[in-house]
This record gives C-alpha cells, sequence and structure tokens, in this order.
C-alpha cells in the first residue's frame, strides 16, 4: 500500500466520527443520570479529538484527550460522586450479551484499521531501501507538530500565556477557598 | 471539510445550547457550558487551515480558560450542596442563603 492521501477513506472517517460526535452529544443532553451524562460527553470529546488530528491539528488532539477528556471530566465525575449524585440503579447495570457482542465488533473493527494504517505507513514511509536514511527525517521532524502552535504562543502570543497562567493560579485558590469546609472558627 | 467541520461546530453547539436551557441540574449545565466551548474550538481548529497556526493557539487558551471555569464553578456547586444539600436549580432561587 502506498503512502498517498485517500480521499474516500478520509472523507468516510470524518463523517463517522461527526455522525457519532453528534449521536454522542444528543445521548449526553437527554440522559438522566449526571455519571451517565458524563461518560457521552467524554465520548463526544473523543470524536473531536479524532476529528482535530484529520483537521492537521495533531497537538490539539493530543492535549484535547489529555486536558478535556482527562483531566477536566474527571473532576466533573469526581464532583457528581462526591455529591452522591448518580442513581446507583443507573450505575450497577452489567449490559447483555447483544452489547456486550456490539462492543467487541467495534473494538476489533478499530483495532483491524489501526494495523493496516500502520502496515502502509510502515511499508511506505519507511521501507528497507529507505531505513537507512532514517535518521535525517527524524532530524528534521524535530519541531514535528508542536513547533507551528508553539512559535506564535510563545511568541505574539505570550503576554496572553502569562496572563492565563495568573489566571490559573487564581483559579486554584479561588478553588480552594470556595470549597474548603468552614471550621468552626469562621463558621457563621 | 472546512463547511463539514463549521456545520458539526453549529450543530454541537446547538446542542449545548438545548442542554443549558432544559436541563435543571447544575452540574449537567455546566458539562453543556463545555460542550459549547468544544464546538468553538472545533471551528477554530476547522479554520486555522484556512489562516494559519493562531486559531489552534486560540484553542490552548480556551482550554485553559475551560479548566479555569470548570474549577471555581464545581467549587460553587459544592459550597450550595454543601448548604442547601441540592444542584436542582429550581431550588436554588435565593441570593442571600
Amino acid at each position: 500500500m502506498d503512502n498517498t492521501f485517500h480521499p474516500l477513506f478520509y472523507g468516510f472517517h470524518f463523517y463517522l466520527f461527526g455522525l457519532i460526535a453528534i449521536a454522542s452529544a444528543i445521548l449526553f443532553v437527554t440522559r438522566k443520570s449526571p455519571v451517565a451524562a458524563a461518560l457521552w460527553l467524554i465520548n463526544v470529546m473523543f470524536c473531536l479529538a479524532v476529528l482535530y488530528v484529520m483537521l492537521d491539528a495533531q497537538f490539539i488532539g493530543a492535549i484535547q484527550v489529555l486536558v478535556y477528556a482527562g483531566a477536566i471530566m474527571v473532576v466533573f465525575l469526581f464532583v457528581v460522586m462526591l455529591l452522591n449524585l448518580g442513581q446507583p440503579d443507573d450505575l450497577a447495570d452489567i449490559r447483555g450479551t447483544g452489547p456486550r457482542l456490539a462492543a467487541g465488533a467495534v473494538g476489533l473493527a478499530i483495532l483491524a484499521e489501526v494495523m493496516v494504517l500502520a502496515r502502509s505507513r510502515i511499508q511506505g514511509e519507511y521501507a528497507p531501501a529507505a531505513a537507512v536514511e532514517l535518521l535525517v527525517p527524524a532530524a528534521d521532524a524535530v519541531g514535528g507538530v508542536i513547533a507551528p502552535v508553539a512559535g506564535p504562543l510563545f511568541r505574539e502570543h505570550l503576554l496572553a500565556f502569562e496572563l492565563t497562567s495568573i489566571l490559573l493560579l487564581a483559579a486554584i485558590v479561588g478553588a480552594v477557598v470556595i470549597g474548603k469546609k468552614q471550621g468552626p472558627a469562621d463558621a457563621r | 471539510m472546512l463547511a463539514e467541520s463549521l456545520a458539526l461546530s453549529a450543530v454541537l453547539f446547538t446542542i449545548g445550547v438545548v442542554g443549558v436551557l432544559t436541563r435543571r441540574n447544575a452540574i449537567i449545565l455546566f458539562m453543556c457550558v463545555e460542550l459549547m466551548l468544544n464546538a468553538v474550538n472545533l471551528s477554530f481548529v476547522a479554520l486555522s487551515k484556512l489562516y494559519g497556526a493562531t486559531g489552534q493557539v486560540f484553542v490552548i487558551f480556551v482550554m485553559t480558560v475551560a479548566a479555569a471555569e470548570a474549577a471555581v464553578g464545581l467549587a460553587i456547586i459544592i459550597a450550595i450542596f454543601r448548604h442547601r444539600q441540592t444542584v436542582h436549580l429550581d431550588d436554588i432561587n435565593l441570593l442571600k442563603g
């Protein structure tokens, strides 16, 4: 397989993950249980990460998974469980055979797709003939996908970047102060 | 794929607005706001293919502000819950506790 751009393949996956995102978003706003809603929202965020990668914003896709799906949604789920809002009968259901088989089929399909893509990438770019020159493209790709984002971030937008760090510090302090349990000394 | 991305962004934003307008659970309301921010991020990323990487820089700022907003907002929700034992917005109707 060559490593060229396949418009049909690209378009199919763009529409596929776009439709999954819309379906998950609709399920998210219609779920009664906050835990189920949060999990559907995480699904939306993963689909958006896929779309970011397909739109040539790989770094944004990575931090979408790390920061949004990883950190922010964990804070949401943590608060939901801290306040004990999830209904136990919703949480305790173990799905039947049909959904299990469907989940397995989807997992196998995605795994097969990843393996096909990995094989085509290896044979196209790093075929044995080209393996000797592998070090040169690797050295050229030092900037990678992060350099186009990091350049403007640390040059034109440096002031905004620093202000954002101050905002984060203020938010951390504010969250701790607001969320702190009031002791007997300052209870009113 | 620009037109499709912007359409998807609009659809997701609308679903977020519908969630904010129809749900009454404060935490789910916050999650709907996060969905709207995500939709805006998608249009930023899609347009950054046309207008350069500044759109992606802005997405990073949006994510940072969303994290700060989530932290402070959830702390406020915890404080309200400790005070009123509810996060249902119809029950929270007094500015003076």
